[in-house]
């Protein structure tokens, strides 16, 4: 069973979203197996990180036992769809099925009140699937497809509430945005096809020459994938979607965001990281938009007076860290003792903050919709003095919002704290916008935690009480991790992050299968 | 007349259609012309990978009743495959859109897209 | 197994969280033990005094969300008219913006600059 691990890992949430539908009105049926397959996920993605780290990249292939397998004609090209999982797939898989899971727990009772939850299981499950198919893929076709696939669920997800006008706008806009952004990578993928006669991405990196159709090509994908994953300045639909979606779908839609991110550090990485000269560049254009998108991210945050939206803001300021961190890496790739001195440790800082901020966004965005829950309104002017109503929200919404101001000890704090080091040695001025952003965030969730948790008990939550018992226990599995991770987070880096790092670095490995020439 | 232009010919049609797909979706107001803009966008791109799977001399890949000189000279019909693989999952994007625009109208009132607005800020 | 963190140039280890987190508890204990223990909860002294005025209805002295940081919002105000306006909501400016993007990462790309 294990070496089929990859191609289960995307069939599992398939089958599970096309059973999903046939549950009709069994609304708590449907959810259980939502919560079921999920959970199976979750344990498959974390066999296949210990198969991956034990026994390196694992290459499935789709027909045929052998990746080497030619055509009968002998021309020696991989035809056969392949699924290339690395470390850093497989710790993308690790969030997606993670945040997939407690996402399934939380809607339990989240979204109790709403008809049509057989499809709406459905597309959890197949965004799942989406995401999976994404970070697992050594096909560039292939990743248009997945990335397709998690854009539709995404956005029928978003506009789930279909009794309000907001949602429908939200979800046409995230659509319409991830669209034309699949369709631009469709046009890279397809001149690739034309120059190399290949879609597999080993293949082609092997054999790209960097000429000037291969580089418009780069420069489309970076775009793409840069607004799929919501870089400013074409980060406007990150808040109008993430408001309108139910609070539960926000775990997973944030790792299909990641899941874009993730896209554009293995083209940056595996597709082009044997361009010398160009990379720094590259590198500089990442770092550069990370900061920009961190700082615009949080100053927009602060004056939001929604709360799910002010907390989309920040899912835009925290996707700049990423970009900083990686984008510090990506500048001194090719400077092996600047790299040891300081790149690598940017990139384990880059991508440990994207499971970091997944776990603590997706958190307080549950916060968020617990809020919602009970007070039937996302505006904080209307909240106030909710603490003693709530009592295990605010303390998950304490821990999530710490977390996300990089206090010790929770996971932000070591992530953050990489960053600061080390993207201070490329430049102290990208520093000094990360902690100013880095302060500003603090600010904007005491305003938060002031004007919703505290203050007087308000007459007209007189009767609220704390959410139901699947939300506080998904949103308590996050705070624990939350604090988990923050307090050891050397054990993480060395099982999950490194890894990742290390085969974003050494890209040759993954190019390096079978022996095909 | 000599060959380029002719075989570029696809090629430009496939920029034109590009250029056409974004000035719909960049400046038209009705929400459905811009979905008809996306459309066009996919138009040309699935233009652009029929038109890379042409090679010349070659044949196509039915093997059923093939001349006999097309053995070894079949081309690929990787491209074929993903055309028809982009149209359907293009199918599915705009049932959402329209499903999503009809809803829209239901609630705005409107399918002006400088009045379909109310997320900003 | 350690648990110490090292980073290009410094550590972290929760042990040294928690000696310090039971230092600090310490020192706050001794400050809060010197309060005054004459204070009663459910009597009028935890009733605010408005000089002699009736307190008005706890809806209304609420700091809403709106008014934190009025200060900042309002020095930064020409900062923040620009980032309004740029957000119109409006599709088409989403896709035109990726557009300008696009076009200057790609410009950057292929040697422009």
């Amino acid at each position: 069973m294990i070496e089929h691990l990859p191609a289960l890992m995307v069939a599992l949430p398939l089958f599970g979203a096309f059973i999903a539908p046939l549950f009709k009105k069994h609304y708590k049926g449907v959810s259980i197996w939502a919560i079921f397959i999920t959970g199976i996920s979750v344990v498959l993605s974390l066999l296949l990180m210990k198969e991956v780290v034990t026994n390196g990249i694992i290459m499935y292939v789709f027909g045929a036992d052998k990746p080497t397998l030619v055509l009968p004609s002998g021309y020696a090209v991989p035809i056969r769809i392949m699924f290339e999982v690395d470390a850093m797939g497989a710790f993308m898989a690790i969030s997606a099925t993670l945040m997939s899971f407690v996402g399934a727990i939380y809607s339990y009772s989240h979204v109790k009140k709403d008809t049509g939850l057989e499809k709406y299981y459905a597309l959890l499950m197949l965004l799942e699937a989406g995401i999976l198919g994404m970070v697992l893929t050594g096909d560039l076709f292939n990743l248009f497809v997945f990335l397709e696939i998690a854009g539709i669920a995404g956005s029928a997800l978003v506009g789930f509430r279909n009794y309000r006008g907001e949602a429908s706008e939200a979800g046409i806009k995230y659509l319409m945005v991830s669209s034309v952004a699949s369709l631009m990578v469709l046009f890279a993928v397809g001149i690739f096809y034309g120059q190399y006669g290949n879609l597999n991405l080993a293949y082609i990196a092997k054999n790209v020459s960097f000429n000037m159709v291969d580089m418009i090509a780069l420069g489309l994908l970076f775009a793409s994938f840069a607004m799929k994953c919501g870089a400013v300045p074409m980060h406007y639909w990150v808040p109008d979607a993430y408001t309108e979606v139910p609070a539960g779908i926000n775990p997973p839609l944030l790792v299909a965001t990641y899941a874009s991110l993730y896209a554009l550090f293995r083209v940056s990485f595996t597709l082009f990281a044997n361009v010398v000269i160009d990379l720094a560049r590259v590198g500089w254009i990442m770092s550069i938009l990370g900061v920009l998108t961190m700082f615009i991210g949080v100053t927009m945050a602060l004056i939001q007076k929604d709360v799910k939206r002010l907390m989309s803001y920040h899912a835009i300021s925290q996707t700049g860290y990423m970009l900083l961190g990686v984008g510090v890496g990506l500048t001194v790739l090719h400077d092996p003792s600047k790299l040891a001195e300081f790149g690598r440790d940017a990139m384990a800082g880059g991508v440990f903050h994207i499971i970091n901020h997944i776990i603590y966004k997706s958190l307080l965005l549950m916060t968020a919709g617990a809020l919602f829950y009970v007070t039937g309104t996302r505006n904080l002017n209307e909240m106030g003095g909710l603490a003693r109503k709530m009592p295990i929200t605010t303390i998950s919404f304490m821990v999530g919002a710490a977390a996300i101001s990089g206090l010790p000890p929770f996971n932000g704090f070591a992530s953050k704290f990489l960053i600061y080091e080390t993207s201070y040695r490329l430049n102290p001025l990208l520093t000094v916008f990360a902690m100013v952003t880095s302060v500003l965030t603090l600010a904007s969730f005491v305003k938060v935690f002031a004007s919703a948790f505290l203050g007087p008990p308000l007459e007209k939550f007189e009767n609220k009480r704390e959410v139901p018992k699947p939300m506080i226990v998904a949103m308590l599995i996050l705070a624990a991790l939350c604090i988990l991770f923050g307090l050891f987070p050397n054990v993480v880096l060395d099982k999950l992050v490194y890894p990742a790092v290390d085969a974003l670095i050494n890209f040759a490995q993954y190019h390096s299968w079978g022996g095909l020439a | 007349m000599n060959g380029s232009l002719f075989v570029n010919f696809p090629f430009i049609v496939v920029a034109l259609l590009l250029a056409l797909g974004f000035y719909t979706i960049g400046f038209k107001r009705n929400l459905i012309k811009v979905i008809i803009g996306v459309e066009i966008l996919e138009g040309a791109v699935n233009m652009f990978i029929v038109a890379l799977g042409y090679v010349k001399g070659g044949y196509a890949p039915i093997y059923t009743q093939a001349p006999q000189e097309a053995v070894g000279k079949m081309v690929l019909p990787t491209p074929q495959a993903l055309t028809l693989t982009s149209i359907v999952i293009g199918v599915a994007v705009t049932a959402l859109m329209l499903a999503f625009a009809v809803n829209i109208y239901r609630h705005y009132g409107t399918l002006d897209v400088t009045r379909v607005r109310r997320l900003r800020g | 197994m350690s648990f110490t963190l090292t980073t290009p140039s410094g550590f972290w280890n929760p042990l040294f969280w928690v000696i310090f987190l039971a230092l600090f508890g310490l020192i706050a204990y001794l400050i809060y033990s010197r309060g005054n223990p004459s204070y009663k909860k459910e009597s009028d002294q935890v009733r605010p005094y408005l000089s002699g005025n009736i307190e008005p209805a706890k809806e209304k002295v609420q700091v809403k969300a709106g008014d934190i940081y009025w200060g900042f919002i309002e020095a930064l105000k020409g900062y923040y008219k620009i980032l309004e306006a740029i957000h119109t909501g409006d599709i088409r400016d989403y896709i035109l913006w990726y557009l300008g993007v696009g076009a200057i990462v790609t410009f950057i790309l292929i040697g422009g600059v």
